[in-house]
């Protein structure tokens, strides 16, 4: 099956029913799309297809033919992902890619009201979510400076 | 030069935030096979007979047979009773009987295996329980005399449920043959913990190496319970000679593993009309489910923690850990201190009520100032912080006018005030004899500790603490990755412990090291004698006496303090509660990076506000009956209040640089803060979590 994936145009063999997450993970070896819950609730696997938001343990490989697909390895917004770092939004990582797939579609002048809307999808059990929010801030601040 | 105190760039990189830092289930190795777990379907009874109904071809199948005749089957933690397979008995619904191993994992789930059982009746009401787990008295004056002196008893009973961690990432881990033992990769809390449960499985004298991956969460979830996947693990690689992976699913996770223990705790409570607490009487029931494993710790800590941070001449604290035909319940976050804290500070709010003074006035009157001694007659020194908490959390908020303002509206404001010993209990942290090292690079020094990184950044603050010791760029600092065999054993990463404990061992290990170097560089001292390791050993404080048998004593070397202010709404027509707003003062002796304290209290105060709320679990007939993330819902962006943070720092003299622990601390004051405000809106709620159904019975009460 052909998609484009991070940009690049990929042949990809699966079964139709898989996950798009195991795909991912495990034929297209990217594992930044972690799994948290695999029934959509906790959003540590949320991808871009076609640039929209999914959470792809509940996409049937089948439905990205054809599709392109963005991922944390290829979702290149640089200053997002540094400032999760520096503002400790990050502390065990694991919810960090689906919170950034999530937090890079937001727009420039998002509000913190916005954000947590965005977000409210995206489980963390570490950080309460302030850290995240000064995060996101801070990066949208710094690009549009 | 100062780099203790300042928000560093953390250990990390940015690995977590590319997708490029790797966890247990993103390692693959050649001819890996995936393991699974077979486990009970009764809550109590025997195991008659197996049947393997599918094609075993290309099946590894394991069973209780399969332990090594040097071995045993327990899983040695503090008794051995817990068995990593059912040799006949079974006590709880999930407990493992057999396991399976295949490359294809379609097959392996598919793979259908028929257990036959001899049911008996099971108990899950602790209450009910005949059988013990853990008994212990703290006694302290005379009880009927200081009942004699009272004005005003006030009884209360206060129940709290189980809490499932919920860490993103579920229990994984990799065993891989290795020198005709086994290696572990994983995602684990303690990794010596495992060794020795895997030195039990093996025998003493196996070769067993366990590395830490990057591990997404513990909370107190990946303590012990690792141990028992580690094993399974192991017995199927070793049967296959091949690598094996066992990753949960959500499901099995919340359904398997360990959760914050149920408590039921009783306070009778003497005070005079001015206020002054003059008896205390409680008695803690924990609900310890199966096996003992952790539960004897938790009820200690719960106990010692369980007459608040409040000084009374006259106190008995009886407390028992009861056995239940449940999944064995464990470490969490606090370890018995939320939920006795959780009922001494709802019951705080009820004398209060019952003297007609306000929640402050009662706690002012009675909090552990410097020279009071607490239940098992530790007496405090500078370092203790009840009032500065108070004062400042109470001024901050405005909370006397502020909650004479609310009253009449569907707003309800109230605090809660509390303490948490930072180590482990007494004499514990003497006995674990942890040992820390510091070795020189070409460019620096490396920590080797076994103490691992979960995500409250004990890599970052141990490498803070050596930098600054020894006076050199942070950025010359590394951290090995906590291998067994390369490592030495720094203790668990629990109890708050990692950095007050082991980071006062890495700052002594950097003292001494800085003597050796005289005024070389450590890479230059590197380039000109060649590789070099110190290791220190912990040292207690001298001054700790305690007894384990009467539980009197330094419970603690030290205690960090909080105070929580909490605002809710309630929804008049659903009951639900809306936690709007949360203050969290906290006096955490120094805080070596502040932005990871705060981290640690913001992440630790939303744990306290789902337990709070929204985090029940449903058992039903033993078993977790809402056992994914669709039914137990931990706060979402949309359920966590706005959280306003201050640490106070009151240094704690045997501290690296004065720190306290602060890990658990946090998690310590929501849940009554909560329960304190809803009582301001007149819901007399007692139970946790304050669920629509609860706080609607409690409306239709009033």
């Amino acid at each position: 099956m052909r998609l484009t994936l991070n940009g690049a145009v990929t042949d990809v063999e699966a079964a139709p029913g898989r996950r798009l997450l195991d795909v991912l993970r495990e034929e297209c070896g990217l594992t930044g799309t972690k799994e948290g819950c695999g029934e959509g609730e906790c959003g540590a696997c949320t991808v871009l297809m076609n640039g929209q938001l999914v959470v792809s343990c509940l996409v049937p490989f089948a439905q990205a033919e054809g599709a392109e697909i963005r991922t944390i390895e290829g979702v290149g917004d640089h200053a997002l992902q540094q400032h999760f770092m520096s503002e400790a939004g990050a502390q065990c990582g694991i919810c960090t890619p689906g919170m950034v797939m999530t937090a890079s579609t937001l727009s420039r002048d998002a509000t913190l009201e916005d954000i947590r809307i965005a977000l409210a999808g995206n489980l963390c059990r570490c950080t309460g979510y302030e850290a995240i929010y000064r995060a996101i801030q801070r990066a949208r601040a710094a690009t549009s400076a | 030069m100062s780099v203790v105190g300042t928000s560093v760039a953390r250990k990390d990189g940015i690995g977590k935030a590319t997708g490029a830092a790797k966890y247990a289930d993103d390692l693959s190795i050649p001819g890996m096979l995936f393991g699974r777990t077979v486990r009970s379907t009764i809550p109590c009874g025997r195991v008659k007979r197996i049947r393997y109904d599918f094609d075993t071809t290309g099946f590894t199948i394991v069973d209780r047979r399969d332990i090594p005749l040097d071995g045993r089957n327990v899983v040695a933690l503090i008794e051995d009773d817990q068995p990593f397979l059912v040799e006949r008995d079974v006590r709880h619904v999930a407990e493992p009987i057999v396991l399976l191993a295949h490359a294809d994992r379609e097959k392996l789930l598919a793979a259908d295996v028929i257990i036959e059982y001899e049911v008996e009746p099971p108990v899950f009401d602790p209450e009910a329980s005949t059988e013990s787990l853990k008994t212990l008295t703290i006694d302290k004056g005379h009880l009927d005399a200081g009942f004699a002196q009272a004005d005003v008893i006030v009884e209360g009973t206060y129940r709290t449920g189980h809490q499932e961690h919920v860490y993103i990432e579920p229990n994984g881990v990799i065993a891989v043959p290795e020198d005709g033992g086994i290696a572990i990769f994983g995602s684990i809390q303690c990794p010596f913990y495992v060794v020795k449960a895997l030195k039990s499985l093996l025998g003493p004298k196996a070769h067993v190496r366990v590395v830490q991956t990057e591990t997404g969460g513990g909370f107190g979830g990946k303590e012990e319970y690792p141990s028992m996947i580690a094993g399974h693990a192991t017995l199927l690689a070793l049967k296959a000679g091949l690598p094996v992976k066992i990753v949960y699913d959500r499901t099995e996770d919340m359904i398997a593993t360990t959760k914050r223990h149920p408590s039921i705790v009783r306070h009778r409570t003497g005070v005079k009309r001015d206020g002054t607490l003059v008896a205390m009487d409680v008695e803690v029931i924990l609900d310890g489910g199966a096996y003992i494993t952790l539960s004897p710790v938790v009820l200690s800590r719960g106990c010692i923690h369980a007459a608040g941070p409040y000084r009374c001449d006259n106190v008995r604290i009886r407390g028992r850990a009861m056995l239940t035909n449940t999944p064995p319940n464990g470490a969490f976050r606090g370890f018995g201190a939320p939920q006795t804290i959780f009922a001494i500070e709802a019951h705080m709010d009820r004398i209060a009520e019952a003297l007609g003074v306000d929640p402050v006035t009662i706690r002012e009157r009675n909090a552990l100032v410097p020279g009071d001694t607490t239940a098992t007659g530790q007496r405090l020194t500078a370092d203790c912080s009840a009032l500065p908490v108070l004062r400042e959390a109470v001024e901050r908020t405005d909370f006397r006018r502020k909650r004479e303002a609310l009253r009449g509206t569907n707003r309800g404001i109230g605090l809660s005030l509390f303490y948490h010993g930072s180590g482990f209990t007494g004499s514990g942290e003497l006995r674990l004899a942890s040992k820390a090292a510091l070795e020189l690079t070409d460019h620096g020094v490396r920590i080797l500790v076994s103490s691992t990184e979960i995500g409250q950044g004990t890599r970052t603050m141990h490498a803070q603490i050596v930098a600054e010791t020894l006076g050199i760029p942070y950025e010359d600092v590394d951290v090995a990755q906590p291998d067994t065999t390369l490592v030495p054993d720094s203790g668990p990463t629990v109890a708050s412990r990692t950095c007050m404990v082991v980071g006062r061992i890495l700052q002594r290990c950097a003292e001494d090291l800085k003597r050796r170097l005289g005024d070389l560089t450590p890479a230059e001292y590197y380039r000109a004698h060649g590789p070099f390791t110190i290791v220190r050993e912990h040292e207690p404080p001298g001054w700790i006496q305690w007894d384990d048998e009467t539980y009197t004593g330094d419970a603690y070397a030290t205690y960090a303090w909080g105070c929580d202010v909490v605002e809710v709404e309630l929804d008049a027509d659903t009951c639900e509660v809306r936690p709007l707003h949360l203050t969290a003062v906290q006096e955490v002796g120094k805080a070596i990076h502040p932005a990871l304290a705060r981290g640690q209290i913001e992440g630790g105060s939303a744990q306290g506000i789902g337990y709070a709320i929204v985090e029940h679990v449903a058992m039903r007939d033993g078993v977790m009956a809402n056992a994914s993330l669709t039914n137990y819902t931990i706060p979402t962006t949309l359920d966590t209040p706005a959280m306003d943070i201050v640490l106070l720092e009151n240094p704690y003299e045997d501290g690296p640089f004065g720190a306290k622990g602060l890990g658990e601390l946090p998690m310590d004051g929501p849940a009554p803060a909560v329960i304190n405000a809803l009582r301001h809106l007149g819901v007399d709620l007692s139970e946790i979590p304050a669920t629509p159904e609860r706080v609607m019975s409690a409306c239709g009460s009033r």
